[in-house]
């Protein structure tokens, strides 16, 4: 990794439920980048994400980010976290859930209307936000996250439900993002999304099976597929 | 703590209840059918004039204690509750708007049921009306922060409606709305003295028969000062980092 990271996780334990669901996590994201947190369901994704905003107990361990304790009182308004379920309020319009988040954050009214057509919500931007399908009310809850540009971005399965080509966008905003100097921490259970990643880590169990880049993985496993390059290197650990 | 968070807050928080105007029909409705069935089934008695104006300020207690609760409860079972922990948003921001935004909604509440209970109803009280409302408000922001603080021990809405029997019955009871308190067993009495609804009643029976003075401004004092402890006590359940 060139840059200097934008996530440190030491010996990161957590226990949710009875139950140990990461025990001495390390890793790190790299700033300035795209990093896709890959693993099937129940590998641990979401409470590592939610450790590293802050919002999760943790047992033991210790998480850094942008130079700060994770969940540190500066850091709220410098990182993004977009929830696995949308996490706004049905029962206003588009707009309206932007303006609050807005006030929140303290942004500028034409800014939410950049945020609305970052995620293509023009015409629904009136709309209230249960009547919109579940990709729609998605990228509501990604978009209040965008709003105020923060330099490192959360986001748990932002992409799940989406259209093709919808996703192809998305991931394109991801990485002019990240052109920009904001670094994006996304996951995923769908390995081809690994693809579009400029660094990968691959979760399984609670256990970081490998942090690489996807032709390194390729590379790694002979597999020319990331799936079956996922599974053999799953099948091996 | 800011203003502007607060204040946006509150601008939300009744956004949404204009989206809701079936809710809104009924707390603005509901009390006024409930004050005119009062006036008909007492009819010919002076029970009526006795409770009436008194009840005129209960209302928006009960209403607000539950939109309260099951409001907040929707915020923390919808995730947007966590959302905005992670956010630069502090818990009296947000429990500020709520009250500031429930108390609004409560006076409006207080000034239809006033109006339809002096004029239509033809309530008589001794004391001046403008302070009925007052109290209503007071008593409104009241029932708010008990209900933001008892929204943290519930997990479901079904829950949190049980909420208004199990805590705020006894106290209706208890409060000398029904039987003067000094006529219940010394044991009620005594606890009685320990309810909030106790002195939101009293500061209400006291203003709508003109009696004035210390006592009222003791109980004025004591609704006020509860509403500010169950708000920094709701504050408290708020918890930026959960299990």
């Amino acid at each position: 990794m060139t840059r200097s990271p934008a996530i440190t996780v030491r010996d990161l334990r957590v226990r949710r439920g009875g139950n140990l669901v990461l025990d001495r996590l390390s890793l790190e994201v790299a700033g300035g980048s795209v990093t896709g947190l890959l693993g099937p369901s129940g590998s641990g994704k979401s409470t590592l994400l939610r450790a590293i905003v802050g919002v999760q107990i943790v047992d033991a361990g210790e998480i850094v980010v942008l130079g700060r304790p994770a969940g540190s009182p500066e850091l709220r308004s410098r990182v993004g976290y977009v929830t696995q379920a949308p996490s706004v309020y049905g029962d206003l319009t588009v707009r309206e859930n932007l303006r609050y988040f807005g006030a929140i954050l303290g942004v500028e009214a034409a800014r939410i209307e950049e945020a609305i057509d970052e995620v293509d919500l023009r015409s629904q931007a009136g709309q209230r936000v249960d009547r919109l399908s579940g990709g729609q009310r998605a990228r509501v809850s990604l978009a209040t996250a965008l709003l105020n540009r923060p330099e490192l971005l959360v986001l748990d399965e932002p992409t799940v439900g989406l259209d093709p080509v919808l996703r192809r966008d998305l991931w394109a905003l991801f990485h002019t993002l990240a052109e920009g100097g904001a670094t994006l921490l996304v996951s995923s259970h769908v390995m081809d999304e690994a693809e579009r990643c400029d660094w990968l880590l691959l979760l399984r169990g609670g256990d970081l099976l490998a942090s690489l880049t996807p032709s390194e993985l390729r590379e790694r496993t002979g597999e020319r597929d990331l799936e079956a390059a996922f599974l053999s290197l799953a099948e091996s650990a | 703590m800011s203003g502007r968070v607060a204040g946006a807050t509150a601008a939300r928080v009744l956004r949404q209840l204009r989206h809701d105007p079936r809710t809104v029909a009924l707390v603005l409705g509901v009390p006024v059918v409930l004050v005119t069935l009062i006036k008909y089934v007492f009819s010919g008695s002076p029970v009526f004039d006795r409770i009436g104006g008194p009840l005129l300020g209960v209302f928006p207690l009960i209403s607000m204690f539950v939109v309260t609760s099951i409001t907040m409860l929707r915020e923390r079972t919808t995730g947007t509750l966590e959302r905005l922990m992670t956010l630069p948003l502090a818990k009296l921001d947000l429990l500020a708007g709520y009250a500031g935004a429930f108390a609004m909604l409560a006076a409006a509440q207080a000034a239809v049921v006033s109006a339809v209970a002096f004029w239509l109803l033809d309530l008589h009280v001794a004391g001046a009306s403008w302070a009925v409302l007052l109290l209503a408000v007071a008593n409104a922001l009241l029932g708010s922060s008990l209900g933001l603080f008892v929204s943290a021990f519930a997990r479901t809405e079904f829950q949190a409606v049980q909420f208004l029997p199990a805590f705020v019955f006894p106290q209706l009871l208890l409060c000398g709305l029904l039987t003067p308190r000094e006529r219940m067993a010394r044991w009620l009495e005594i606890l009685s003295w320990g309810l909030p609804l106790t002195y939101a009643y009293d500061a209400l029976d006291r203003t709508t028969r003109a009696v004035y003075g210390g006592r009222l401004a003791a109980d004025v004092a004591v609704v006020l000062g509860l509403a500010a402890l169950a708000l920094l006590a709701g504050a408290a359940t708020l918890r930026r980092r959960t299990p």
